[in-house]
């Protein structure tokens, strides 16, 4: 029938996943760790209805074609990597990570999972946990009568104790980077996993190799930006509106036919 | 039959693909480094077709602070690998590196650099110039051992010599049946950490689409006229 109608609903059905996107962004505003997400769009193939630079006659090449788009799709909501806002909480166990990189941890399924959320508590055994209880990697046990516990901007983990002096090693906290962080797969639950398109993980230690430090008794905030969100959602209403429009004149132009012919 | 109907049944479907090159621009009025496609009306012989060429105006460049974002600063393109493996131009600087260190820009497409596709090492930094070089900070080496490793292919030949191929990204015209090789050009400047927006200008378009429906109206009452004119033809030539 016509086209317009199919193209305008491409194009209304990529505003309603910037949308998505968007609130998801602004519902995760003051989420730990969490990075923002946008929409990347491309636009679809196109009909060639006359060829620019064909013969229109022996000698003569037309000027310009005609090239019929068909809409737009969404490729891909990426995440964006960028440094969230440090917020000072003077927990010992709060880690930020002020820089590329990220914590390792052992999922249920045995797997591992990535994640820039240092909110990290210790479990009844001892061990280091993320929020959702699954073990940090490699795993620390902090010993039940430690008094105090101290990161090092290296990872480096240290306990003091009743009874000795000085401090004591418990462990390293290891952090890993990808080539294309940006492939990672969000799984909710501020974790992330490795995909084909992320590259495998290269582990190291916090500050070194390009790898970003630890800051104790910090933590990194979300990097959505709140006005910019709200910027972006009235454009995206905007242009949902202006499609949906194209919609309504299209189905007048068939109405009109309809009514007068 | 009269000739009117065929003439403005023509006119009618040309307004309805003009009307279809109105509604992509606006469905891609958030796709970044789109160009819109313009139609206008072109006479040829006793009838009018629809023809069309893309609007080379720069989109607006907003920051994002990303460093792989890159727009370009007035007239320009960056030169990137189509299907067929020849070079197409385009204007979205969303760029990506895979885990092969492939870079590539967000519709996929490999970027050219000096010499064929753009590849990358492991890297902790990067840095892409105004001029488009490419530079670096390898895996396990400080800031000191930045390293330019390739340049984005920039290039700005005549816009009467572009067209938009299938796949939305536009290419040179061949002369004489030989795809030609755009050379690069150093004038052309980008932005780093920005990105340019689609450069449809939505209150044109919206406009256009109110005057296409009415012309459409027009072509549409034309037809009923005419069948009028043939109906009353008809009673007079009527015997009683």
């Amino acid at each position: 029938m016509n086209q317009s109608l199919w193209i305008a609903k491409t194009g209304l059905d990529a505003q309603q996943t910037k949308m998505s996107v968007i609130s998801n962004n602004l519902a995760n505003a003051s989420t730990s760790g969490y990075k923002r997400s946008r929409a990347v769009f491309e636009d679809l193939l196109y009909q060639n209805q006359r060829q620019p630079g064909a013969q229109s006659s022996q000698d003569t090449l037309y000027p310009t074609g005609l090239m019929i788009g068909t809409g737009v799709r969404t490729v891909a909501t990426e995440k964006l990597f960028t440094q969230g806002a440090m917020s000072q909480t003077e927990n010992p166990l709060d880690v930020g990570i002020d820089g590329k990189g990220f914590l390792q941890i052992l999922m249920p399924d045995g797997s591992l999972g990535y994640t820039r959320d240092g909110a990290l508590q210790v479990d009844n055994q001892g061990q280091l946990v993320n929020s959702n209880g699954y073990a940090v990697q490699p795993a620390i046990t902090i010993p039940a009568d430690a008094q105090s516990i101290t990161i090092g901007n290296d990872g480096t983990v240290s306990v003091s104790t009743p009874g000795s002096t000085g401090t004591t090693q418990v462990g390293t906290l290891q952090l890993v980077d990808f080539i294309n962080p940006g492939g990672l797969q969000p799984t909710g639950g501020n974790l992330y996993l490795e995909s084909s398109a992320s590259g495998s993980p290269q582990a190291g230690t916090p500050g070194q190799n390009g790898l970003g430090t630890l800051m104790q008794g910090y933590v990194e905030g979300s990097n959505v930006n709140v006005v910019e969100e709200l910027v972006s959602m009235i454009e995206t209403q905007r242009a949902y509106e202006m499609n949906s429009k194209a919609i309504s004149t299209s189905d007048q132009m068939l109405q009109f036919v309809n009514n007068n012919l | 039959m009269s000739d009117l109907f065929f003439t403005v049944m023509h006119g009618a479907r040309q307004v309805m693909k003009a009307q279809a090159v109105n509604a992509n621009n606006l469905a891609n009025a958030s796709t970044d480094g789109f160009q819109a496609e313009l139609a206008y009306v072109q006479e040829q012989n006793r009838d009018f077709e629809i023809s069309g060429a893309a609007d080379f105006t720069p989109g607006n460049i907003r920051a994002t602070g990303r460093s792989l974002d890159v727009a370009i600063n007035g007239q320009g393109w960056m030169t990137v690998q189509t299907e067929q493996g020849t070079e197409g131009f385009s204007r979205r600087g969303d760029l990506k590196v895979d885990s092969l260190g492939l870079v590539t820009n967000g519709a996929g497409q490999p970027l050219i650099g000096n010499s064929g596709p753009i590849s990358l090492p492991p890297f902790t930094n990067i840095e892409i110039g105004a001029d488009g070089t490419i530079s670096i900070q390898p895996v396990g080496q400080g800031p000191e051992a930045m390293a330019v490793i390739d340049r984005i292919k920039l290039v700005n030949p005549d816009p009467q010599t572009i067209h938009r191929g299938e796949d939305g990204v536009m290419r040179l015209l061949p002369v004489n049946g030989e795809e030609i090789i755009a050379p690069p050009d150093a004038s052309v400047q980008l932005q780093p950490s920005s990105l340019e927006s689609s450069n449809v200008n939505a209150v044109a378009e919206m406009l256009k689409m109110i005057d296409l429906s009415r012309r459409f109206e027009t072509q549409i009452k034309l037809i009923q006229s005419a069948d009028e004119n043939s109906a009353s033809l008809a009673s007079l030539l009527r015997l009683n």
